[in-house]
């Protein structure tokens, strides 16, 4: 029963399940690393799947449909971006107004979508890797994308850590006012950082619509950006830790259909549960351990006005 | 002074924005009125008769919602009636609030078509005794409320044969949404359908716990294809797993609409409802004055579930096999109630039904256990 193919069939459906995630959590971990919350995920998130599916289905090319479901993305985090940074708004409930308008001007644009059929992104198996039993399956069969948001961790990973940029990023995050001594412009930092969050949660959108469930439907991200908010926490603010938890939190999302497929009953109510348990345990380790492993910037979600001691 | 203007532009933009967005919530309440110069010549047919719809999702292109509004087109277009409707009302919050001003407005029937709505529907037919609530998929009437239903489980029958005759693996997929007794009369009803033509195969039910999740829709699908099963049903809104089907070259059963759109190749025929029969009825009623609080529960002879065109992949004697057993509820060779008929065992090999013993219609309508050829278990702590 749980043999080589059902853990092929399940690690492949984790992945494929945790992209959306992973890209969504990406966006948002280089936003709070400049110091700046956005709380609007979910509300980015669907008005990335809408806008890359209006695209596509307009231009008959879904990785424009991709592009310009980031750009919407990054078009409101600059919403965000302007009022936390520029006007040092809080930052809860710009965050929160984002959710609503995402949620609420798709739901009104899309209802002519609903039940059209686009141009979508379709996996790309790679030559002889994919051949490889089960990892092949799982690692070399899946959609463009797919491959992308790997890469793409591995680089926000390296940017963050590893260049000078990265270290301006973390210190606006952190000690914002130290950063400004040393010459960076925090604001510009904070905006760089927001907008290029905002354009990860959209094309996280877009995924949603163009290659994972190759529909639209109003609320179709079903409270993705909620959960990538816990991911956010949960890979302790680490791009390379992110791609663990989307996948986990992905897999454990489909565990409970392939357990199901092979006959073994299991409540679907307690699978629901499990991501926020976890996340609830990883926050407790938050709090136990040492901040430096698991803590949030220190900055985040603190307007940076200069002169001012928070 | 550049900060204050930038301020106002800022607020200027969030207005337009948060307009635009009450406008998608307002726009939810529409009104629709068919210029329709052609008036029943009834006793009453001198007022217009108007008809509103409460809807617990929106409309969409192929789900339950949906179904019902073609219904209210349709009494629109053919009965002139004018009507409203109110989509995405929420369950035991919004319902109550939104019958009532459908009430207030003076609607002359208000229809709600969802079974949570049932207790909201009932609490504001007491203070409004002179207009006719119909409740859709309920147990509870009054003297100016009605029940009102289609016995799905029939066309779900014709669809099990169906996915009987074309599997070649004998493992048959059903994507299931909230173990309710309607999801599981389907599911027992298909599978009794598969086990008339196929004693071998095997219905494996995946539930999603969702209703509006395509993309984990899709996931229980690919989930039932990676077992093995090689015919996909579904009791979902969207056709997030009639695609999975497509996608990965096996076959599917649509339910609520033809799906075949979505999945060309795949999609062999679908379930389908057809409200406009029942609307027809009760409005009909209302304009002649003999309207009175019934509760309806009708089935393929009176069209309210029907069949989606078969896929050419379906050879002729199976769509043959099909229209056999259909033909049988047409001439009432068969009770309503059929295939509920014994012998039916429980998936632990227990009779249920003893040979020739019909179940009853409340038997149906409270049914929580599987037929013996489906595997997978029903979530308790679920209404």
């Amino acid at each position: 029963m749980i043999d080589i193919g059902f853990l092929a069939s399940l690690l492949a459906s984790s992945i494929r399940a945790g992209t959306p995630l992973l890209y969504a959590t990406l966006g948002e971990i280089i936003t709070e690393r400049s110091g700046v919350l956005n709380l609007g995920l979910e509300g980015i998130m669907i008005t990335g799947a809408f806008t890359g599916f209006a695209v596509s289905l307009a231009t008959g090319n879904p990785w424009l449909g991709v592009l310009c479901g980031g750009l919407a993305g990054m078009l409101l985090a600059l919403v965000h971006a302007f009022f936390s940074i520029t006007l040092k708004a809080n930052q809860s409930i710009t965050g929160l107004m984002l959710v609503l308008l995402g949620l609420g001007i798709t739901g009104f644009l899309g209802r002519n979508y609903i039940g059209e059929v686009a141009f979508y992104l379709d996996p790309v198996k790679i030559p002889i890797l994919s051949d490889i039993p089960l990892i092949g399956q799982v690692l070399f069969n899946q959609d463009p994308l797919a491959y992308l948001a790997l890469i793409l961790a591995a680089i926000l990973w390296f940017i963050l850590f590893r260049t000078r940029y990265g270290l301006e990023i973390i210190a606006a995050g952190e000690k914002p006012e130290a950063a400004d001594s040393m010459g960076v412009n925090v604001d510009k930092v904070r905006y760089i950082s927001t907008l290029f969050g905002g354009l990860l949660v959209g094309i996280g959108g877009a995924y949603l619509s163009l290659a994972y469930a190759k529909l639209w439907t109003e609320g179709m991200t079903a409270g993705r950006g909620w959960i990538c908010l816990a991911l956010v926490i949960f890979s302790g603010w680490m791009p390379q830790r992110a791609i663990l938890g989307a996948y986990l939190f992905g897999g454990l999302d489909v565990l409970s259909f392939k357990l199901q497929a092979t006959g073994v009953g299991i409540s679907y109510h307690l699978m629901k549960m499990v991501p926020y348990v976890v996340t609830i345990v990883v926050l407790l380790f938050s709090v136990i351990r040492k901040r430096a492993a698991f803590g949030a910037p220190a900055a985040l979600g603190i307007p940076y006005v200069r002169g001012r001691k928070e | 002074m550049k900060g204050k203007f930038l301020v106002l532009i800022v607020l200027a933009v969030l207005a337009a924005g948060l307009l635009a967005g009450c406008a998608g919530e307002e726009g939810k309440q529409t009104t629709t009125t068919t210029p329709t110069p052609e008036k029943t010549t009834t006793a009453e047919g001198k007022k217009e008769l108007k008809a509103a719809f409460v809807y617990v999702s929106p409309i969409g292109d192929a789900g339950w919602t949906y179904s019902h509004d073609l219904g209210r087109q349709y009494i629109e277009r053919v009965y002139g009636v004018k009507t409203a409707y109110a989509e995405n009302v929420a369950e035991g919050g919004d319902d109550e609030r939104v019958i009532r001003e459908f009430a207030e407005q003076g609607y002359d029937v208000i229809f709600t078509t969802s079974f949570g709505f049932m207790d909201a529907t009932i609490t504001v037919a007491k203070d409004f005794p002179d207009t006719i609530f119909e409740h859709c998929s309920g147990y509870k009437t009054a003297e100016n409320v009605g029940t009102y239903f289609g016995r799905m489980y029939q066309a779900r029958y014709l669809t099990g044969i169906v996915a009987g005759a074309m599997t070649k693996t004998n493992k048959i997929g059903y994507v299931a949404a909230v173990p309710i007794p309607e999801v599981i009369r389907g599911i027992n009803a298909f599978a009794l359908g598969v086990k008339k033509v196929n004693p071998e195969a095997k219905v494996y039910v995946v539930w999603t716990g969702t209703w509006y999740d395509p993309a984990k829709e899709k996931e229980a699908a690919i989930s039932l294809i990676d077992e093995g099963c090689d015919v996909i049903a579904q009791h979902q809104d969207s056709p997030a797993a009639q695609q999975a089907a497509e996608e990965r070259g096996v076959y599917s059963i649509g339910y609520h609409s033809d799906m075949s759109k979505f999945a060309p190749n795949a999609h062999l025929t679908a379930a389908m409802w057809n409200w406009s029969v029942i609307y027809s009825y009760i409005i009909e009623q209302v304009m002649q004055g003999t309207w009175k609080s019934e509760e309806i529960w009708w089935g393929i002879d009176k069209g309210v579930v029907a069949l989606a065109p078969f896929n050419d992949a379906v050879p002729e004697d199976v769509r043959k096999m099909v229209e056999e057993e259909k033909e049988k509820y047409l001439n009432g060779e068969v009770p309503e109630q059929y295939p509920f008929v014994g012998p039916i065992y429980d998936q632990q090999g227990n009779l249920v039904k003893a040979e020739g013993e019909v179940m009853t219609d409340e038997e149906l309508l409270s049914m929580s256990f599987f037929v013996d050829n489906v595997v997978g278990e029903i979530p308790a702590a679920s209404e």
